[in-house]
């Protein structure tokens, strides 16, 4: 059973929000990395970039295929996990902690609303499964 | 077997087949021959080429070198050439383990860090690089030295055609015959990469570190090419003089000439580029109990992960040449290599000198050359080297007026290890006679 | 009927260092003649010359060489060595008759730049293999410069680009599509993207065929190219509708590209250029024999219509009226060149030669061969494996691993048990849309026994993933490595021996 903290916000695209005043954090979910497999490479973007909700901000890759990962809100970029690049792995042991990839400066706060929550994520993983 | 499987015929195989569609005659084509009488075709067929059997002075982008005999032995090895990509292996530590060594001598070789499992040739290698050179520095101009290979060059525009990006020529200096001047004024901020080939088309060498000193300077790369690999054991590697991506032809190290192919592609470079290289990739790996293999890896970039967003759509590449010259640079090894290539040089030393002081020829360039120089005649070329092959059995070199209108009477000679003194007194003698007629 | 199904047994195949680990200094492997002429100061300036002695290269003796690779040589599996039931790569056999044709002198030391009229052998061999497959293609516009599939893949994309450009002008800007199936392997779109196409998938029905309801919608949209498609499909099927399929397409104004990497089912009995399809690729290195060498090399001719012949690339290799071979290079609307001399030269010696080896009547007895083989092993698999579709697969079959999933068996493990049994795995995971799928072309380089044992083996595992499913998940048990940690040698990847800094 896959992990799906109350907390946190949550996109068709198997990302998760974390809300931190006026900025966001955003990884991907335990489902996503179950699905994955074993990560050996995140690529992620530059500080003070800018991107608008579902826009793809960089790429997971395992062994065998490779996903890219959309920010499910808009804002600009204002610091990356740069231990990624050294520990890719923390994206399948820790995904809602160490496995954290970028921190935004939300351009709509209120956007986060219109996510779905964790028992709404819940279900959807359950319908895909299926 | 067919009443096995419930068929009457083996037409029924083909019911899938509309009816309209299926060939209802045998196949236009010749009826089997045995071994005999085919074998019989084909030495036919290879009598007809004179070319052949001529000594040869011929480089290029194709050159003669030694062939050590257990070269093709190692390659007639079942296991190497019929055996498949290494998809699976625990089964094929034999190809990934040669691969692996091969992309070590390759890095050796050109001073780079980390090289891929070859390419179909120098042509195309330079094609990838440039498209390779796009996407590391999202620049679309790419300045080429007009002393590149001319079928390069070709290869490179079919390449970037649809690619959006601009190739431009920069000229090279008519006295050295090298590039530099007018290839440094060309690069701007919107230049992704400078291409030289060194040596280039006309033999000569160049300045590698100034080059990439000023494509630095603007954020460019610089893509240095080999067509003549065995330069590499007497010159400086591309990667100490500072280059981003090195190609090269690999065929010269054991690899027949056999009418222009199969040859193979190296393509190196630095490592923080290792994820935008093209091709193949074996690394390192190890099992449960600790014991190290070698698995393809960082298959992500590739065609059949990454598809449309592929560094590049290859898929086979040139694998058993890549052993043929992973044989031979063991085989000749660091001592062999430099020993060859010092051979080339001293022996091309001695034909251009004494071919300058022929009356009647000079050598139009003025540049260092490693072992192909140009050689101006007194008439024209094409003529002059016809005479040399039908009537004293040499090739004389290659007329360079086959892909420049204005050099009617200039022709590129190459001398290898292979040319003996008395093959090179030979041809001085022909050109000798071949004035005064 | 029974076969003894005898696992393998550990080989004796020594352990065998890098190269570079076994080096020496001071040993030699070769010997050059001295050198003949004075030794004089070259005019290379020093800051160009060498300075490190190549240093890390090594030293090694003939001996050494020799056994470093003989020793390697005995931890691959190899078509010499049995069945490669590879679907998609036509592992038939390498005959050695067509490595002695390659390697006669006449070929392998003439040099590409040699002039025509001294290599006039090396040109009639080109054009006879044009010939013979235009014959065998419908196709009458042969390339055969490109220098593997995908090589030849974007030739053909190129072609069709040229064409469109130069037929519609400014308009042509807006065909930048390229229709490709789901099934497609993976060259295909990024073949496509390398000529400034996008590209959209095309759904294949339930019966595993392309839809045509999709294919006409998405050409309703006007800005169709082409479509490329691979017939046998990857899954082993004949697309029945493939005349509608090239006339739905011409009807929106695109061109057919058709990935010949199938050939092998059709040689002798049915023609792409018959179909309706305007260009393909074909590739020697499986349809017509030439070895697989490790990974290449490999040769992808590009055969097209009438036409779009002005489009092939430069040079042409054409017969005068005199009857000698020349090289044209007189075609203003060629893509260009795609690689320099003429292509990989020797691997057309060796298809020449597999093509009259066999006879117009032998190239088709080895397509019904490959077809039989095929529905042969279908039949012998279907009691214990998932067959998705259900069609009457031509030269390759596709199963899937729904029944042994459930026991948490996958493809993977089967592949892997399979070695333990002496067999090289089947194709696995593609093509994509076909769950945990296992592709298997036995080629016509089988016989009966061979292909018996096969089945046999496979069955014992089905059993096995019931019975004993561990000894499956942990296979193979007998090779000289185990599975190799892939995920690790990703992250960190080691991509070149380093001498040890101590």
């Amino acid at each position: 059973m896959a992990n799906v903290p109350e907390d946190l916000h949550y996109s068709k695209d198997h990302e998760w929000v974390r809300v931190d005043g006026d900025q966001a954090i955003i990884g991907i979910t335990d489902y996503a990395q179950n699905s994955l497999g074993d990560v050996v490479y995140v690529e992620l973007p530059k500080a003070s970039e800018e991107f608008a909700a579902n826009e793809p901000f960089g790429s997971v890759e395992s062994v065998k295929a490779v996903s890219e990962v959309f920010t499910p809100i808009a804002g600009t970029v204002v610091k990356i996990n740069e231990a990624l690049a050294d520990e890719p792995e923390s994206v399948n042991s820790d995904p809602y902690g160490e496995g954290w990839m970028i921190r935004l400066k939300m351009s709509n706060p209120g956007e986060v609303d219109s996510l779905l929550t964790a028992a709404e994520y819940e279900d959807f993983t359950k319908a895909e499964s299926e | 077997m067919l009443k096995a499987m419930g068929l009457g015929s083996a037409e029924e195989l083909f019911d899938s087949i509309p009816e309209d569609l299926r060939l209802k005659r045998p196949l236009n084509t010749p009826a089997a021959l045995s071994e005999i009488e085919l074998l019989d075709r084909f030495e036919q067929m290879g009598a007809r080429n004179a070319g052949a059997r001529r000594v040869s002075f011929m480089g290029g982008g194709a050159y003669s070198h030694y062939i050590p005999t257990i070269v093709d032995h190692i390659l007639s090895r079942s296991e190497f050439f019929t055996a498949y990509t290494p998809y699976q292996p625990e089964i094929a530590q034999g190809t990934l383990q040669t691969i692996f060594e091969f992309q070590t001598l390759v890095c050796q070789l050109t001073g780079m860090e980390v090289a891929n499992a070859s390419m179909y040739d120098g042509s195309t290698a330079l094609a990838e690089a440039v498209l390779m050179a796009e996407r590391v520095t999202k620049r679309s101009k790419v300045v080429a030295s007009a002393a590149t290979h001319p079928q390069y060059l070709e290869v490179i525009r079919t390449y970037v055609q649809h690619a959006g990006i601009h190739l431009e020529l920069a000229p090279f200096d008519e006295r050295s015959g090298q590039s530099w001047e007018a290839l440094a004024g060309a690069i701007d901020d919107s230049t992704a990469a400078l291409v030289v080939q060194s040596p280039n088309f006309f033999g000569c060498i160049e300045d590698l570190a100034a080059l990439a000193d000023a494509a630095h300077a603007k954020g460019a790369l610089l893509v240095v090419a080999i067509t003549e690999a065995m330069s590499l054991g007497l010159l400086k590697s591309p990667g100490a003089c500072g280059a981003d991506i090195v190609v090269a032809e690999g065929q010269s190290f054991g690899v027949p000439l056999s009418f222009g192919g199969p040859y193979v592609g190296l393509f190196a470079t630095r490592e923080k580029y290792a994820r935008q290289i093209p091709g193949r990739l074996v690394g390192e790996a190890y099992d449960k109990k600790g014991r190290r293999g070698f698995v393809l890896t960082l298959a992500t970039r590739e065609q059949h992960i990454r598809r449309e967003k592929a560094t590049s759509n290859i898929c086979t590449n040139e694998g058993l040449i890549a052993l043929a010259a992973t044989v031979y640079l063991e085989t000749m090894g660091r001592r062999g290599v430099q020993e060859a290539a010092l051979q080339c040089a001293q022996k091309a030393a001695y034909t251009a000198r004494a071919i300058a002081k022929l009356s009647g020829y000079s050598l139009p360039f003025t540049g260092p050359y490693f072992n192909e120089f140009v050689v101006r005649g007194p008439g024209r070329a094409v003529e002059l080297l016809s005479r040399l092959g039908k009537e004293k059995g040499i090739e004389g070199g290659i007329a360079l007026s086959r892909f420049m209108s204005d050099r009617p009477n200039d022709f590129l000679v190459c001398v290898t290890e292979t040319n003996s003194r008395e093959q090179i007194d030979a041809l001085l003698e022909a050109l000798s006679e071949d004035n005064k007629s | 009927m029974t076969t003894a199904i005898t696992k393998v047994t550990t080989h004796i195949s020594p352990n065998e260092q890098l190269i570079f680990e076994r080096s020496q200094t001071g040993r030699i492997g070769y010997r050059l003649p001295a050198l003949d002429v004075a030794e004089v100061e070259l005019n290379v300036p020093n800051e160009f010359r060498r300075d490190d002695d190549l240093e890390g290269m090594p030293e090694v003796s003939e001996v050494d060489v020799i056994r470093h690779f003989v020793r390697m040589s005995t931890w691959n599996y190899s078509i010499d060595l049995g069945m490669y039931p590879l679907g998609s790569c036509t592992m038939k056999y390498n005959s050695r008759l067509n490595e002695k044709v390659a390697r006669i002198a006449g070929f392998a030391n003439l040099h590409p730049l040699t002039e025509e009229h001294d290599a006039q052998g090396a040109l009639q061999v080109i054009y006879e293999l044009q010939q013979h497959l235009a014959e065998i293609t419908g196709l009458p516009g042969i390339s055969l410069q490109p220098a593997a599939g995908a090589h030849g893949e974007m030739t053909g994309i190129m072609i069709i680009r040229a064409f469109l450009d130069a037929r519609d002008g400014a308009a042509a800007s807006h065909r930048r599509t390229m229709l490709i199936p789901d099934s497609a392997h993976g060259t295909n779109p990024a073949s496509a993207h390398l000529s400034g196409f996008s590209v959209k998938t095309i759904r294949s029905t339930p019966e595993g065929l392309t839809d045509l309801d999709h294919l006409r919608e998405l050409c309703a949209h006007g800005e169709v190219a082409g479509l490329m498609l691979t017939n046998p499909n990857t899954l082993g099927l004949f697309e029945r509708n493939i005349k509608q399929i090239c006339e739905i397409v011409h009807e929106a104004g695109g061109l057919v590209y058709m990935d010949g990497a199938n050939m092998n089912a059709l040689v002798g009995v049915a023609r792409p250029g018959d179909m309706g399809v305007d260009v393909i690729h074909l590739n020697l290195h499986k349809t017509f024999s030439t070895p697989h060498g490790g990974g290449g090399p490999g040769s992808g001719p590009c055969c097209c219509t009438k036409e779009l012949e002005p489009y092939l690339p430069v040079p042409r290799i054409v017969k005068s009226s005199d009857s000698t071979y020349r090289l044209d290079h007189d075609q203003p609307k060629s893509i260009g060149r795609v690689k320099a001399f003429f292509g990989n030269y020797g691997m057309m010696l060796r298809a020449l030669s597999y093509t009259l080896t066999h006879g117009n009547d032998g190239l088709r007895e080895a397509t019904e061969a490959a077809v039989l083989n095929a529905r042969y092993v279908a039949a012998g698999l279907i009691e214990d494996y998932e067959k998705p579709f259900a069609g009457a697969p031509m030269h390759e079959v596709v199963f899937t691993d729904k029944r042994q999933s459930r026991k948490g068996v996958h493809t993977l493990d089967i592949a892997k048990r399979l070695i333990d049994y002496g067999f090289h795995p089947m194709t696995i995971y593609f093509p994509l849309i076909v769950q945990g799928a296992m592709l298997i072309e036995p080629t016509e380089s089988v016989g009966r026994q061979e292909l018996d044992q096969f089945i046999a083996a496979m069955k014992s595992i089905a059993v096995e993933a019931v019975e004993n499913p561990e000894l499956v998940l942990n296979a193979p048990h007998d090779t000289r490595v185990g599975r190799l940690d892939e995920a690790a040698a990703a992250r960190k990847p080691v991509l070149r021996w380093k001498e040890k800094q101590s």
